[in-house]
């Protein structure tokens, strides 16, 4: 798999060295992927690095993984406020001597961490949430579902807060691998909540993400429409105008750039307008 | 004896194994042997002499792993060996 990572049009790849990897083989993992990334000729997009927790022995040895200077950013299982600024901390040390940039993934996966959100989401370097469906359904002693209903909540609350402090709001991953209606379904709810984005544990995985976290025609043709109606009305000093009988203001126009930003993150092109 | 092991026999890995001895011997089982074969004793002859080793035997049963797989790998296994003191 670690083969192929580059290929697959993921927007970044986990390179995970927590749950995935048993306990007696953690030190050939990390072997394993400092020689990949030192030695691969292609790397992904942006490499993100999911830690052990920062109470195991494993944790500080993970970090050192930094100095390859191919990592874009550190995922931090079981996250509290407390141990997402002591990680800011150490990487704002790391960041100077090291003379770049790290984003910090925080996984939600307590209930415990949603006590303490917007403080974790705050933290200077966050990039993004995870939402860590498994942990969250152990932890609260329920039982995960296909349909999902239990992380309705989660998931919109962790939307908000990401949404308004501007960073990624990404789904946990969905873990049947065989199961393709139920992945974009379950990719739909986030999505419908304000998640951003959705983890993926199969390369099979990504299309249907993308289909359903990429802009459809319908929404980018809309987009293009209010943006060349807004410079349209700009140029006749209009702040306020109408678009098909309906009355487009500020909001729509960010949403419309939001849109567009997104079919350009996704390489998406804007359709031929049937008109 | 001394033995370290790492690795597995899954798709693009290798399995390593590394056994204490007074001389150098590698040991290499390939899927792709005929093309690959020379390619792998050298990331593995390599390796050992960035680890200082001149006698060992090393068999390593390579399922098409790519260069800095077989070299973590190998890594991996002489920590193991020099753990098992």
């Amino acid at each position: 798999m670690m083969q192929t990572a580059d290929v697959f049009g993921a927007d970044s790849v986990i390179f995970d060295l927590e749950d995935s990897v048993h306990i007696n083989e953690k030190a050939s993992a990390r072997n394993l992927i400092k020689d990949y990334l030192l030695g691969h000729p292609v790397l992904p997009s942006k490499v993100i690095l999911r830690v052990n927790a920062p109470d195991t022995a494993d944790y500080s040895f993970d970090l050192q993984l930094l100095d390859t200077l191919k990592i874009d950013g550190i995922m931090l299982p079981k996250a509290s406020e407390k141990s997402t600024k002591a990680l800011a901390e150490m990487l704002k040390r790391k960041e100077e001597s090291l003379g770049r940039q790290f984003d910090i993934i925080p996984i939600i996966e307590l209930a415990s961490s949603f006590l303490e959100l917007k403080n974790i989401a705050s933290v200077k370097g966050v990039t993004g949430l995870l939402l860590g469906g498994e942990d969250f359904c152990s932890d609260m002693e329920i039982k995960r579902t296909r349909e999902g209903k239990e992380l309705w909540f989660p998931r919109a609350e962790l939307a908000i807060v990401s949404r308004a402090l501007g960073i990624d709001a990404i789904d946990t991953p969905f873990a049947d691998v065989n199961d393709d209606e139920g992945l974009t379904q379950d990719a739909l709810m986030a999505s419908s909540l304000g998640m951003t984005a959705k983890a993926a544990i199969h390369p099979r995985q990504i299309p249907l993400i993308h289909a359903v976290f990429s802009p459809s025609n319908d929404q980018i043709l809309w987009a293009k429409n209010v943006l060349d109606a807004e410079k349209k009305a700009s140029k006749n000093g209009l702040g306020v105008f109408s678009l098909d009988g309906k009355m487009i203001d500020q909001p729509i126009i960010k949403r419309a750039r939001t849109i567009m930003q997104k079919a350009q993150r996704y390489e998406v092109g804007v359709p031929e307008n049937e008109e | 004896m001394k033995t370290g092991v790492a690795g597995t026999k899954e798709s693009n890995d290798a399995l390593i194994s590394v056994f204490e001895s007074d001389m150098l011997e590698i040991e290499i089982q390939s899927i792709v042997d005929l093309m690959y074969h020379d390619q792998i004793e050298k990331v593995i002859r390599e390796t050992l002499k960035e680890e200082h080793i001149q006698n060992i035997r090393v068999v390593c049963v390579d399922k098409g792993a790519l260069d800095y797989t077989i070299r973590a790998r190998l890594i991996t296994a002489l920590k193991r060996m020099k753990s098992d003191d």
